[in-house]
């Protein structure tokens, strides 16, 4: 059945050769683990992308129960932590996933450093990647404003006075981040909300495009 | 039995395994947010209480009259006040009724003797839709059902209303 379905799409538009230049390809001895287990260090850079994953589909289902005001937000939380079935898992997932996609990010970028894979011709792909680092650190920052409670508030008021610790537009970042030169408020609330659902994720999504594009082109780095 | 252990190459092997495992793990993932997602539609009601509307049910009469009162209302995290209303009056068996007043036709507000035109009807002034004195609707106007109607108690001589519910075919 599903055979027959996918040979009528592909009769007509060719995708086999789409589907082959994303999914065939030869795996390189030294990266497979079954040859030596050692190559288990391969795997982080695909399991922060799994863990990124998880993170945008509860995310997704979060925002059908969170509201971004500061009347509601507390609220809608509470709500779902405590009245949604299963919804406590969701937040729990992404939760978690915040912290577990930054350790996989900093394994990643270790075993990337100590096996120079940076070099060239592989140095675009590391700035790349140091940018999808700054990206997931910004969407941290952002997502911890969002339940609005105590430490939302107080960490986030701290990461706005660092931002302001910026040399000559400190001051106008601070206020371009919290929507309010003095205020952390209603107005930093649906900042944080846009930035971290729409801005954030749009710029990471199109660099995870270019890191993987370039994997792609330029192969795995070769054995130590 | 050696023939029939190459019926499935490694290829199909592996493909079988990679899709069951990869399945597995999707499904794993997605069963909270969906259960979530569907939790509305899974969350049975409770069943409104009753409310005093502020009415002695001795004051009923067989002319319809108009009764306004607020429910408290929780909605999700949202709670408040909500404004009700109803037609009540007594009809020819000296039972209470008490019409909810939104049409059946699209939903706006009927009132009685809303309409000069008409006396002794229920009157909506969105399509013209009427309704006869005991909820039904009047044939060839734009509604297709009775009005609904309210459940009702009475509680030391008030009158109590419950549910909206619709209206037994008279």
């Amino acid at each position: 059945m599903l055979q027959k379905i996918y040979d009528w799409i592909d009769d007509r538009i060719d995708i086999t050769p789409i589907w082959r230049d994303i999914a065939d390809h030869e795996v390189p001895e030294h990266v497979n683990p079954a040859h030596h287990f050692s190559a288990f260090v391969y795997c982080f850079g695909g399991l922060t992308f799994f863990v990124v994953v998880i993170q945008i589909l509860s995310g997704m289902f979060l925002t059908m129960y969170y509201v971004p005001d500061i009347e509601n937000a507390w609220q809608s939380v509470y709500y779902l932590q405590t009245e949604v079935a299963h919804a406590q898992i969701v937040r729990g997932m992404h939760h978690w996933g915040a912290s577990v996609v930054i350790v996989m990010l900093l394994l990643h970028t270790l075993r990337v450093f100590f096996q120079g894979a940076y070099k060239k011709p592989r140095e675009l792909n590391w700035m790349v990647g140091v940018l999808i680092f700054f990206v997931m650190l910004g969407l941290g920052f952002t997502g911890y404003l969002l339940p609005w409670d105590n430490k939302a508030y107080f960490a986030t008021q701290v990461g706005l006075e660092i931002a302001e610790q910026v040399p000559f537009i400190g001051e106008a970042l601070k206020t371009l981040l919290a929507g309010d030169a003095t205020i952390v408020g209603a107005q930093t609330l649906t900042r944080f909300f846009a930035i971290h659902v729409f801005f954030l994720p749009g710029a990471l999504f199109a660099l995870l495009a270019i890191h993987f594009i370039l994997i792609r082109r330029q192969g795995i780095s070769g054995p130590l | 039995m050696s023939d029939e252990k190459r019926q499935v190459s490694r290829r199909q092997f592996l493909n079988y395994t990679l899709t069951g495992v990869g399945g597995f793990m999707a499904a794993g993932l997605l069963i909270s947010p969906v259960r979530m997602a569907i939790d509305p539609v899974l969350k049975h009601d409770e069943g409104g209480d009753f409310a005093n509307v502020g009415l002695e049910v001795s004051e009923i009469t067989s002319d319809p009259q108009r009764v306004d009162w607020s429910v408290d209302q929780v909605d999700g995290w949202y709670e408040s006040e909500v404004s009700r209303s109803a037609w009540v009056y007594r009809n020819d068996n000296d039972e209470i009724v008490a019409f909810s007043p939104v049409c059946k036709h699209l939903g706006c507000v009927v009132s009685w003797e809303g309409s000069d035109d008409y006396p002794d009807q229920y009157y909506c002034p969105c399509h013209d839709g009427r309704y006869y004195k005991d909820g039904v609707n009047v044939p060839g106007t734009p509604p297709l059902q009775p009005l609904d109607v309210y459940e009702q108690e009475e509680r030391d001589g008030m009158l109590f209303l419950g549910n909206i519910r619709p209206h037994e075919e008279a």
